[in-house]
């Protein structure tokens, strides 16, 4: 299987491009940090992937997205699949005092999401067949007043994934949003854990599970489909007073 | 909750910060911060060694990638938090196995460098220190280390068994074995006598690479100082008929049990059971190496069992030639005390020497033994325990140890003095500050002169009851 991944230094997509790793894929790795995704290209050829290359790239510079995807395809001859899995959890109270940080946290969680999802999109629509996974969230599904710039961000990227995959099933291509809860990795350090959490290695293996076989929307740890159903079903006059 | 606890959640400490290692580049505020660093990882050791009370951890479980593997000749570069269990997942299909390997896979092997550990297999091969090829420190300093038997072999030497005190180990190099399979040819021989141990020990540690005994310490009249003496060889042949299966459950202890739980009566069904079982089973079956090596992974928090007060894990090394005195005399006191062990453990150390400045391991017979910890009574017997430990010129093993009083650790490792040229200053533990806090550096204080003049009472009550080794250790 050729797979590209960006934000490959993310704890979840470590985590699952290990067990792409065990069964032989090829892999493109893209990440802001160099030194980081070379480490974890060494650590995945070491775990048997039969050819791992590394991208460094800050994906918030759209302009150099088309190259990086052309890049992957030519290197890895190919592509089957795609994960988008980069995100910054937002400050959202230095959102709330700053324009600026506020669409610096949209160019790293939607725009450039939805600049390589054309991109991509378009590869595979000619291709006629593939996978596009994106890690979405659980905050996407309903503003909340703790992280709202964050949780329409991912909103965003929800509704055009929706859409794309409405499009791209004309081609036999398969869009599946991947909507994590609270997961323990470094982009939640610094909130208390309890029992919400889910590990990033459980998270890492149900993506890889997603991507060979494909589903529309995959809520990681699987009780957050009842519970944001619930949740999306609540009426605005009292959803507001709600405390988080 | 506290997530930072060691094995035995006996001291409780609390850290004042944790940081979080995720890359090896990661900045480390050494300078910003006036308390002590202590590499964490799996919180495996059982006492204080591996918390630091006031003072900074440095959380090591995400620095978990491979660096290279090198198939043909069998070697394996890891970052330090990786686990043995990660690295058991990864060679075993291979054809590779662990060199050395402790009794729990959930260690890391930063952990397993800083304890020099060790493994059923001593008698052969040693600590797990002699196949390490190098690994970088990273010291308070900045300076990243590159070390090696001969490459900075005196700070090489004192990481080995430096108890995470001489900076933090990024990343390592080890040796592997080759195995043709995973399953481990496991032969069981019950014995009636402590003796018998010894006996067995002595005709069987060249027939089997891997050798262990568990004694039952409940066992009273004729059946006192029963066992079972397991022995185990990798299996060379194509894949085996009737073999155990490699059990995919496991199961987690979901809360804290009561502190009776584990009372002497169910101690001592426990043991019973086990003999009956374990004598009756059949004599030479292979095993998949994840049972023979680590039946108690199984079930996760095992340590939950013993209660809120937790448990106390003791384990020593008696030199020859006292060893089967001295382990005799041993488990003399623990029957007396009627304290017995949940779980009893002997095996024989061979005479390959430990690479690490500290590290526990030396030539002669170790006992491991737990005991759920019931306050007064638990500490002043193994008080009494580590008076015979010192009669017999033996050692107390530091990972397991949340108790040990500063003159008990100077009589097992009298060479810490040494080792303070090596250790990190910006590093310190629990256990450390225990042992050596308030005790004079001066190199001539290098015996008990350091100590108030020792309590006679103590030793003679340690070895009352038991003659034959007074003669012995006071000749």
């Amino acid at each position: 299987m050729k797979i590209l991944i960006v934000g490959a230094t993310s704890a979840i997509a470590q985590e699952t491009a290990k067990h792409f790793a065990r069964e032989q894929a090829e892999l493109f790795l893209i990440a802001r940090d160099k030194t980081k995704v070379e480490a974890v290209a060494a650590d995945l050829i070491v775990r048997g992937a039969g050819h791992v290359a590394s991208y460094p790239l800050d994906v918030t510079h759209i302009d150099a997205l088309h190259a990086a995807v052309q890049a992957a395809v030519t290197d890895l001859q190919g592509l089957d699949a795609v994960l988008i899995a980069h995100g910054s959890l937002s400050d959202q109270r230095a959102c709330e005092d700053s324009v600026a940080e506020t669409l610096q946290e949209f160019r790293i969680n939607c725009l450039s999401v939805i600049a390589l999802l054309t991109i991509v999109a378009n590869y595979f629509e000619r291709q006629g067949t593939g996978c596009i996974a994106v890690i979405s969230s659980v905050a996407g599904d309903r503003g909340r007043r703790s992280n709202y710039v964050y949780g329409a961000a991912k909103g965003a990227v929800s509704i055009f994934l929706e859409g794309l995959r409405s499009r791209l099933v004309r081609a036999g291509v398969s869009v599946v949003t991947i909507k994590p809860g609270f997961v323990d990795t470094p982009m939640t350090a610094h909130m208390k854990k309890n029992a919400l959490f889910a590990t990033p290695e459980a998270v890492g293996k149900r993506i890889y599970e997603v991507i060979k076989h494909p589903r529309d929307v995959l809520y990681v740890p699987w009780f957050w489909r009842p519970v944001m159903s619930f949740l999306r079903h609540v009426p605005h006059r009292v959803y507001k007073q709600l405390p988080f | 909750m506290n997530r930072y606890q060691s094995w035995g959640r006996y001291p409780t400490a609390v850290p004042s910060a944790v940081v979080t290692m995720t890359w090896q580049h990661d900045a480390i505020p050494f300078d910003a911060a006036p308390e002590s660093f202590l590499p964490y990882g799996y919180g495996r050791s059982y006492g204080d060694s591996c918390l630091n009370d006031g003072g900074v951890l440095l959380d090591t479980r995400r620095l978990r990638r491979f660096l290279a593997f090198d198939p043909i000749l069998g070697t394996l570069r890891c970052e330090a938090g990786t686990s043995l269990a990660d690295i058991l997942a990864l060679i075993v299909p291979r054809g590779w196995f662990l060199p050395v390997t402790p009794g729990t896979k959930f260690v890391s092997i930063g952990g397993a460098i800083a304890n020099d550990v060790h493994g059923k297999n001593h008698h052969r091969a040693g600590t797990f220190g002699r196949f390490v090829r190098c690994f970088e420190l990273l010291r308070s300093t900045g300076e990243r280390v590159y070390c090696s038997p001969t490459a900075n072999a005196d700070l090489f030497k004192a990481t080995i068994g430096g108890l995470g005190l001489t900076g933090l180990i990024l990343w390592a190099e080890i040796q592997l074995k080759p195995i043709v399979n995973p399953w481990i040819m496991v032969e069981r021989i019950p014995f009636n006598h402590i003796a018998q141990f010894f006996d067995l020990s002595a005709e069987t540690d060249r027939r089997y690479e891997y050798t262990v005994a568990w004694i039952d310490c409940f066992a009273r009249g004729t059946a006192r100082g029963r066992g079972i003496f397991i022995g185990g060889n990798h299996h060379h042949g194509d894949h085996p008929t009737r073999a155990s299966q490699s059990a995919s459950w496991s199961w987690t202890v979901p809360f804290t049990a009561p502190s009776c739980l584990l009372s002497p009566l169910v101690l001592k069904l426990f043991n019973r059971a086990y003999y009956a079982l374990r004598s009756a089973s059949a004599r030479s079956i292979p095993e998949h190496y994840d049972q023979f090596f680590y039946p108690l992974d199984k079930i996760r928090e095992w340590n939950r069992l013993y209660g809120r007060h937790g448990l106390l894990q003791y384990q020593c090394v008696i030199p020859p030639p006292h060893q089967q005195a001295g382990i005799t005399a041993i488990l003399d006191h623990i029957h007396r005390a009627k304290e017995g062990s949940f779980l009893a453990v002997l095996k024989q150390f061979g005479s390959l020497p430990s690479p690490g400045l500290l590290s526990f391991p030396r030539e002669g017979t170790t006992l491991a033994l737990d005991f759920p910890f019931r306050g007064a009574s638990t500490l002043a017997l193994l008080n009494t325990l580590d008076a015979i430990v010192r009669e017999c010129g033996g050692a107390v093993y530091p990972a397991k140890d949340a108790r040990m009083s500063p003159r008990q650790f100077e009589a097992c490792f009298p060479q810490w003095r040494e080792f303070l040229a090596y250790r990190d200053p910006k590093f310190s533990s629990s256990f450390w500050r225990r042992v050596t806090d308030n005790v004079p550096i001066d190199p001539l204080g290098h015996t008990l002169s350091g100590f108030p003049s020792r309590n006679s009472h103590e030793s003679t009550l340690a070895l009352a009851g038991d003659s034959s080794l007074y003669e012995q250790v006071s000749s």
